[in-house]
C-alpha cells in the first residue's frame, strides 16, 4: 500500500530530556511496586495489615505482659485472664535438660554437651584450622567417649547411669548426633554400593535403600525394638536405648545414600577417566578424586537430612525413650502445674527449641552453597 | 586394525589383580557375609520365639480380636477378627492420607504462589509459614493441635456452633451492585482496548467505563458503611445454627443422606462431563481452523454447575440433611469427625503444604526467564503466559517431588499413633501386635503395606519421568 512510503520520518534534532519519574528508585517505588502494584495487591496489603493488628496485641499480651515469670507451682498461671506459664518452663528446666539422669553426675552431661558444641563450632567454623583432626575427633573419638562417660563404667571408676535413666535435651541430642555420625560412612557405602558395577552388591544397596526409604520411620523404629532382640542370642538382650539408635542409624544412612548418590551423578566423568588414567585404585579414586567433589555438591542436601533427622528424633518415644519432647509431655501433664496455659506454653518452648536449631542449620547451609559456589561462579 | 583378539593383546597379570576376578571374589564375599548374617538372624528369631512362645504364622489372622475401635469405615466391632481390624486399620490410613494430600495440595500450591508473589504482604506470609512449620517437628505440631486446641474446646453442651449467614438486604444490594458495576467498567475497558482506534465506539468506551468504576465506588462506600452501620442492617447477619459444632468430641457436620432419583444427579453430572470435553474438543478444532478461541473454562464450570443443579430439582430434590442436635449431654445425629483425626488432618496437611510450596516455588523458578519473555514478545498476556508457557513446564520439575511429599505424607500419617488415631500402626502394630505377640509377620506386614503404595507410587512416577522426558538435542 502507498500508506508505507508516507509514514517515513527522521529526527533531527536530539528529543528532549525528561525528568525521572516521581517513583523511580527509592522508598516510594519500593512500596509503591511491593505493596500496591495494583487493587489486588493493594488489597492484599490492607488485608495483611489488618491481620498483623489484630493479631499482635493479643499475642505480645499472651507472651510477654500477661505472662507468669515466676511462680513456685502453678497456682499463679491457673488464674483467669494468665498467659503463657514461663515459670513452668524455668521450674522444668532441669528436668527437659536431664530427664531422670542422676543430678550427681550430671556434670558429665554438661562437660559432652560442651565438648560437643566445641568440637561442632570447630568443624562448622568455615577456614578453621586442621578440619581433618577435627572430624576425626567428632566423627570417632567423641562419640565413643562420650557415651563411655555418660554411661559409666566401673573400670575408669565413674558409676553407672544406666539409659533408662537418661531422657530430656541431651538424649534428644544423643539421637541427632548417632544419627549425624553414623549416616555418613553408612549413605556413602550405600551410595557406593548402589552406584557399583558389581551387579549383586548394587542389588543389595537397592533393595536395603528402597526398603528402608519406603516405609514409615515409626516402623523402622518398631522393628528395631521388637526385632532386633529376636534376631541376636537372647543372652545379648540389646540396650533399650541402644536399639532405636540403630534404627536411627539404619534410617538416617539410607535417606543420606540418595543423597550421596545424587552427588555422584553431578561429578562429570571425565574426572573418573582422568583418575583412572593417573593409575588410581577404586578406593583412592573415590577417597581422593570424586567423593569430595560428590559432597560438596550435595552439602544443602545433607544439611537438609540433618534436619529430617533432628525433627525425627521426637518419633524415638515410641518406643519408650523419653527424648526432649517427651519430657514436656511428661511435664505437662504433672497435677502441681495443671492449668489452661500450660500445654501451650510447653509446646511453645519445645518449638522455640527445634526451631532455633532447625533454622540454624538451613541458615548454615545457605551460608556454605553461597561460598561454595562463590569459587565456581565464572 | 591389526588382528588378533583383544584376549590375545592383554598382559598376563596375577589372577588376584584382574578385575573380573576381584570382582566375582567381593560379589561372592558380599553375598556370603549378608547371606550368613540373615541365615544367624532367623535362626536366632526361631529359637527365641520357640523359647518365648511367640507364634510364628498368621494363625490370630482369624480370631476375634476383643478390641473396639472408635472410627471405622467398614462394619466392625469387638468381636471382629483381628484381619478385620488390619482392614479398618488401613483404610484409615488411606482416608487421612488422601483427604491430607488434596487440602496440602491447595494450601501448598496457594501458598508456593503467594511466595513468589511481587506483593510484599503475601511474600513475607508464605515465607513466614514454611520457615515456621518446616523447622518444627511434625510430632510437636500433632500434639499441639490435639493437646492444646482441640481436647481444650468446651463439652458438647456449650460448643462453639458455626451459624449460617444470610445476607441483609442494603448489605448484600450494595455488594451485587458493587460486583456487577466493577464487572461493567471492566468489561467496557476491554471492550475499548479491542475497538480500531478512532472509531465511535472506542471514543465512548472509557466513558462507560468511568461511568462503571463511579457506581462502583459509590456502591462500595455504601456497602461498607451498610455493613459497619446499623444493628440488623449489616452486610452480614447470623442466621439460625447451621448444624456444625466443634467441641472436644470432635467436629460435628450435617449428614447428608440421599433419597431415591438422587441418581439423576450423577446421571446430571456425568452428562456434564461428557458435554465439556465435548465442547473442549470443538474448541480446539475451531481455534485450529479460525484461530478463535472459546471461554472453554467459563462454559465447563457453567455445566458442571448448572446440569447436575437441574436434574437434582427435576428429581425432587431427593436430599435430607440430618443435623446433629444436642440431647442431654451430647449430640445425636449428622455426622461426628473424632478430634484424632481432625489433629492428625490439620497436622498432617499444614506440615506437607510448607514443603510442597517450596517445590512449586522452585518449580516455577527453574523455569528459564526467557520462557516469559518470549511470551509477551508474543503478544501473551501475563495469565495465558503463566497458564500456557511457564506452568507446563514448571510441573514437569514439580511433580516428581510433589509425589514424594505425597508418599512422605501418607507415611507421616504414622504418627496417628501418638494421638490416637485408629490408624493401621496404630490398630495393627500396635493394639494386635501386643495382643496376639506376632511381632515378626505384624511388622513385616505393616512395612509391606507402606511399601507397596511407595514402591507402586514410585514405578507410576518413573513411567510418568519416561514419557515426558526432555527431548535432548
Amino acid at each position: 500500500m502507498e500508506q508505507k512510503t508516507t509514514l517515513a520520518y527522521l529526527r533531527t534534532q536530539p528529543s528532549p530530556v525528561l525528568p525521572p519519574p516521581v517513583f523511580a528508585g527509592g522508598a516510594l517505588q519500593w512500596v509503591r511496586a511491593n505493596m500496591l502494584a495494583g487493587p489486588g495487591s493493594a488489597l492484599f496489603t490492607l488485608a495483611g495489615l489488618l491481620f498483623v493488628v489484630w493479631v499482635t496485641p493479643g499475642l505480645v499480651r499472651y507472651l510477654f505482659i500477661d505472662a507468669v515469670w515466676s511462680s513456685p507451682d502453678g497456682a499463679a498461671c491457673r488464674a483467669p485472664g494468665a498467659g503463657a506459664c514461663w515459670s513452668f518452663i524455668a521450674r522444668k528446666l532441669d528436668f527437659f535438660l536431664y530427664a531422670s539422669y542422676p543430678r550427681e553426675m550430671v556434670w558429665r552431661v554438661n562437660l559432652c554437651m560442651a565438648v560437643g558444641a566445641v568440637l561442632a563450632v570447630w568443624l562448622l567454623w568455615p577456614g578453621a584450622a586442621r578440619k581433618g583432626l577435627g572430624a576425626l575427633l567428632f566423627f570417632v573419638i567423641y562419640p565413643v567417649a562420650c557415651l563411655l562417660a555418660l554411661h559409666g563404667s566401673d573400670a575408669l571408676g565413674l558409676p553407672t547411669a544406666p539409659t533408662d535413666l537418661w531422657g530430656g535435651i541431651f538424649l534428644s541430642l544423643i539421637v541427632a548426633t548417632v544419627g549425624i555420625v553414623m549416616s555418613l560412612p553408612g549413605g556413602v557405602l550405600l551410595a557406593l554400593g548402589r552406584r557399583s558395577r558389581l551387579p549383586i552388591v548394587r542389588f543389595f544397596a537397592t533393595v536395603f535403600i528402597e526398603f528402608v526409604r519406603g516405609v514409615p520411620f515409626i516402623t523402622v523404629l518398631f522393628m528395631a525394638n521388637t526385632m532386633l532382640p529376636l534376631f541376636v542370642p537372647a543372652s545379648w538382650s540389646p540396650d533399650r536405648l541402644l536399639r532405636p539408635l540403630i534404627g536411627v542409624s539404619l534410617f538416617a544412612s539410607a535417606y543420606m545414600a540418595e543423597i550421596v548418590r545424587a552427588g555422584l551423578q553431578a561429578v562429570p566423568k571425565g574426572q573418573t577417566e582422568g583418575a583412572q588414567a593417573l593409575g588410581l585404585g577404586y578406593w583412592r579414586m573415590m577417597g581422593l578424586i570424586i567423593l569430595p567433589q560428590a559432597l560438596t555438591v550435595v552439602i544443602p542436601g545433607i544439611v537438609g537430612i540433618f534436619i529430617g533427622l533432628f525433627k525425627d528424633t521426637t518419633l524415638v518415644a515410641v518406643v519408650g525413650i523419653s527424648d526432649f519432647l517427651r519430657t514436656v509431655e511428661t511435664a505437662r501433664l504433672d497435677p502441681a502445674w495443671a492449668g489452661p496455659t500450660i500445654s501451650t506454653t510447653g509446646y511453645i518452648f519445645a518449638a522455640a527449641f527445634y526451631w532455633i536449631f532447625c533454622f540454624g542449620m538451613s541458615r548454615y547451609s545457605l551460608m556454605m552453597e553461597r561460598r561454595l559456589s562463590a569459587g565456581r561462579k565464572r | 586394525m591389526s588382528g588378533g583378539g583383544p584376549a590375545a593383546q592383554r598382559p598376563k597379570v596375577p589372577l588376584l589383580h584382574d578385575p573380573r576376578f576381584r570382582g566375582l571374589l567381593v560379589q561372592a564375599g558380599t553375598a556370603l557375609a549378608l547371606v550368613s548374617l540373615v541365615w544367624v538372624a532367623v535362626d536366632n528369631a526361631a529359637t527365641n520365639m520357640r523359647a518365648r512362645g511367640i507364634p510364628t504364622n498368621f494363625d490370630f489372622w482369624d480370631r476375634v480380636s476383643g478390641f473396639d475401635v472408635n472410627q471405622t469405615l467398614i462394619s466392625y466391632s469387638a468381636v471382629s477378627t483381628y484381619g478385620q481390624a488390619f482392614w479398618v486399620g488401613l483404610l484409615n490410613t488411606l482416608l487421612v492420607a488422601v483427604i491430607g494430600v488434596v487440602f496440602a495440595t491447595l494450601i501448598g500450591f496457594t501458598l508456593g504462589v503467594m511466595r513468589l508473589s511481587t506483593n510484599w504482604a503475601a511474600r513475607s506470609f508464605a515465607g513466614l509459614y514454611v520457615q515456621t512449620l518446616r523447622n518444627v517437628p511434625l510430632l510437636l505440631q500433632l500434639l499441639f493441635w490435639y493437646n492444646a486446641i482441640l481436647n481444650p474446646l468446651p463439652a458438647p453442651r456449650a460448643s462453639l456452633a458455626m451459624p449460617s449467614v444470610a445476607l441483609s438486604w442494603p448489605g448484600a444490594g450494595s455488594l451485587a451492585l458493587t460486583l456487577g458495576a466493577g464487572a461493567f467498567a471492566v468489561f467496557v475497558a476491554r471492550f475499548a482496548r479491542a475497538q480500531s482506534p478512532g472509531s465511535a465506539a472506542a471514543m465512548l468506551a472509557p466513558v462507560g467505563a468511568a461511568l462503571g468504576w463511579i457506581v462502583a465506588i459509590v456502591a462500595l462506600v455504601f456497602g461498607v458503611s451498610a455493613f459497619m452501620g446499623a444493628p440488623g442492617g449489616g452486610l452480614l447477619r447470623w442466621g439460625g445454627p447451621a448444624g456444625v459444632y466443634l467441641n472436644n468430641r470432635g467436629l460435628l457436620l450435617p449428614n447428608p443422606s440421599f433419597g431415591p432419583g438422587a441418581g439423576w444427579v450423577l446421571v446430571g453430572l456425568a452428562g456434564a462431563v461428557a458435554a465439556s470435553v465435548a465442547f473442549a474438543f470443538w474448541a480446539r478444532r475451531r481455534q485450529a481452523r479460525t484461530g478463535a478461541q472459546s471461554p472453554v473454562a467459563l462454559v465447563s464450570l457453567a455445566l458442571l454447575i448448572l446440569l447436575p443443579l437441574i436434574a437434582f430439582v427435576a428429581a425432587g430434590s431427593p436430599l435430607t440433611m440430618d443435623y446433629p442436635v444436642l440431647r442431654g449431654f451430647n449430640f445425636q445425629g449428622g455426622l461426628r469427625v473424632n478430634p484424632e483425626f481432625v489433629a492428625l488432618l490439620l497436622g498432617l496437611s499444614l506440615y506437607t503444604a510448607a514443603f510442597i510450596a517450596e517445590e512449586v516455588r522452585a518449580g516455577v523458578q527453574s523455569v528459564a526467564k526467557g520462557q516469559s519473555e518470549a511470551a509477551h514478545a508474543l503478544g501473551l498476556r501475563a495469565a495465558p503466559t503463566l497458564r500456557l508457557v511457564v506452568l507446563p513446564q514448571a510441573l514437569r520439575v514439580i511433580l516428581p517431588p510433589l509425589t514424594n511429599q505425597y508418599l512422605n505424607l501418607t507415611k507421616n500419617s504414622s504418627l496417628a499413633v501418638f494421638i490416637g488415631y485408629p490408624d493401621l500402626v496404630q490398630v495393627f502394630m500396635g493394639t494386635v501386635l501386643n495382643q496376639t505377640g506376632a511381632a515378626v509377620q505384624v511388622i513385616a506386614l505393616t512395612m509391606a503395606v507402606y511399601l507397596t503404595i511407595s514402591l507402586a507410587t514410585a514405578g507410576l512416577m518413573a513411567l510418568y519421568g519416561r514419557h515426558t522426558a526432555w527431548a535432548e538435542r
